[in-house]
């Protein structure tokens, strides 16, 4: 039982009425969707992802294309199905770091309070009020553009959301019953921290993972089509609709798809997250 | 705290987070490759030009006095020399700021039109298909990639239709206005999800509220209700996320305007990056920092004007 539920009707009230799991399980197969193409999907295709056949450039999608070839004569579908690989890995290298680090700082400080919690509550201060997107271009642009770049700015960034978010619930879950009395029985301070307070305060930065996922898909493909992230002539939808953007009028299908891609890829995290932030009993 | 205590204190807590921005941005410039003045002056620079330039940035001195020459520079608006353009980086970056201040007041009227009508949609009969639809906008808005759905708009009005420019910026206001619709539409698309949600949910919150109950109870319609007393108590909380909402907006016009092809500052950090220009990537993070804090803090400012109740 997670002690948010006795805390109080959190996700009753001004909630969406909805079938609780449907969204979750929805989210879910458009995700492991894209997870099996990702990983099958090329076995499936005949063509090659890079390589350039004029011969074959700006097909109309039909039997041998089904998704039409681009300027370089490279299939659509397959380019597609390469990328869903990168902008996967994106979602989870992109999340992975500052979840872990968060989590910890945040716990941390939550716990123990003092001037370690007033200097994390300063950089927050100082983290928001840069723009996002503002803030992780300009240190990709010091590293230099690619997609190491963007996970440690991603890193040097977003951990402290994830600080934030547990922090606050530690910093009221410290005053609970439970832990005075973990306290109380001789358990250590260390143990009481992975053990107790935790996972009853996880909750909310776990639901958080997954729409973070959506703006770190977006964010990635949105660096990739400006340049300054994965570099063509590597498959990333980004990349894919920058290539695009020339042949909006002529060939509408090499910007049109990867845009469907990335759009369907978010809204199943999305759903995740709105399923799982009922699930949890956390406010949206 | 009185309110006029607060309206002196709150610029006092400005100033940790100002000292914040110009480290963070000091900082963004001492991780660069290579050395700022050789990259400043070019490859061709004698070792003498280099030493004065040097000097003149304060770059001999210790790291800690360098920060101070800094800051001194930053308040006396000198952000240093763009190498790409030429010229000093104030006056790159203020012949970008009004295409991108148009932009961002442009999207956020439209984001606040969009919020409101569909809140209001949304709120009127909760869990409808109305609700449900800009539910499912609300869930799938915030994972349409900008930079794509600007193209589809480009696609479909400009291409297809021919009912608004490809890119540009315009001269007189009506033209400037139809210039950045679609960029301003595109903007509004990703910034009206995060509103409407908070926004349909405390009007639904206040609908069931004992005032609104009481004002149903004693005759009153349930649009006078609605409109009179519901409405107007939940622009707060709505009001008080705008300061977030900005600093997604310019967020958004960093993509927006390399799409259309606005020459605002957006646009000129891009190709910033991509040419190496740090002073300039320098300069936009710090204006764009700083329009970010004024934000908020007007907004905090404006909502203890609005809100008597708010405990200081």
């Amino acid at each position: 039982m997670s002690v948010g539920s006795e805390a109080g009707p959190r996700a009753a009230v001004g909630s969406w009425r909805l079938r609780l799991p449907a969204t979750l399980l929805v989210g879910a197969a458009i995700v492991v969707t894209w997870l099996l193409i990702a990983m099958l999907g090329p076995a499936f295709v005949a063509h090659d992802p890079i390589a350039v056949d004029l011969a074959h450039a700006l097909l109309r999608p039909s039997a041998d294309h089904l998704l039409g070839t681009d300027s370089y004569g490279r299939d659509v579908l397959t380019r597609l199905m390469y990328g869903a690989r990168t902008d996967l890995q994106m979602a989870f290298f992109g999340v992975a770091g500052p979840f872990v680090i968060g989590t910890i700082v945040g716990l941390l400080a939550g716990n123990f309070g003092g001037i370690p919690d007033a200097v994390l509550m300063r950089i927050l201060d100082v983290t928001v009020s840069f723009p996002y997107f503002v803030l992780v271009i300009a240190i990709v642009a010091v590293l230099e553009p690619g997609l190491t770049s963007y996970y440690i700015s991603l890193t040097l960034v977003n951990w402290v959301s994830y600080a934030r978010l547990v922090r606050s619930e530690v910093i009221v879950l410290r005053q609970a019953d439970f832990v005075l009395a973990a306290h109380t029985i001789g358990i250590g301070e260390i143990r009481v921290m992975s053990h107790h307070l935790l996972p009853n305060a996880i909750s909310p930065s776990v639901v958080f993972v997954f729409t973070d996922a959506v703006l770190t898909i977006v964010l990635g493909s949105s660096l990739g089509f400006l340049g300054l992230g994965v570099q063509p002539p590597a498959a990333e939808w980004g990349v894919m609709i920058a290539e695009g953007q020339l042949y909006l009028a002529t060939a509408w299908w090499i910007a049109v798809f990867p845009g469907i891609a990335i759009s369907l890829l978010a809204l199943g995290f999305s759903l995740v997250a709105d399923g799982l932030a009922k699930l949890l009993h956390t406010a949206p | 705290m009185d309110r006029f205590a607060f309206v002196l204190r709150r610029p006092l807590q400005l100033v940790p987070v100002l000292i914040g921005i110009s480290l963070v941005t000091f900082i963004l410039v001492q991780l660069m490759p290579g050395d700022p003045v050789r990259v400043m002056l070019g490859p061709r620079a004698s070792e003498e030009a280099i030493r004065i330039v040097r000097a003149r940035y304060g770059l001999d001195q210790p790291i800690l006095l360098q920060y101070g020459y800094y800051i001194v520079n930053v308040l006396r608006a000198d952000f240093g020399r763009s190498l790409a353009f030429r010229a000093p980086v104030i006056d790159v970056i203020l012949a970008r700021l009004v295409p991108t201040v148009c932009l961002l007041v442009y999207g956020l009227v439209l984001s606040v039109a969009f919020t409101v009508a569909l809140s209001i949609a949304a709120a009127r009969r909760p869990g409808a298909w109305v609700d449900q639809t800009v539910r499912l906008f609300c869930v799938a808005g915030l994972g349409l990639p900008s930079f794509w759905l600007g193209l589809m708009l480009i696609m479909l009005f400009s291409l297809r239709l021919k009912l608004f420019p490809v890119s540009g910026f315009g001269d007189s206001l009506p033209d400037v206005l139809w210039h950045l619709f679609l960029p301003a539409l595109t903007i509004a698309i990703a910034v009206t999800p995060i509103l409407t949600r908070n926004l349909r949910a405390t009007l639904v919150t206040q609908s069931a509220a004992d005032y609104a109950v009481a004002g149903r109870s004693k005759g009153l319609s349930e649009n006078y209700v609605f409109f009179r007393h519901v409405f107007p108590n939940s622009l707060l909380p709505t009001i008080s996320l705008l300061g977030i909402v900005v600093s997604f907006l310019i967020g958004g016009t960093v993509v927006v305007e390399t799409v259309f092809n606005v020459p605002g500052m957006g646009q000129l950090m891009v190709r910033a990056v991509l040419l190496r220009d740090y002073f300039i990537v320098q300069g936009v993070t710090l204006f764009f920092a700083v329009g970010v804090v004024l934000t908020s803090f007007v907004v905090d400012i404006v909502t203890v004007a609005l809100d008597p109740r708010v405990k200081l």
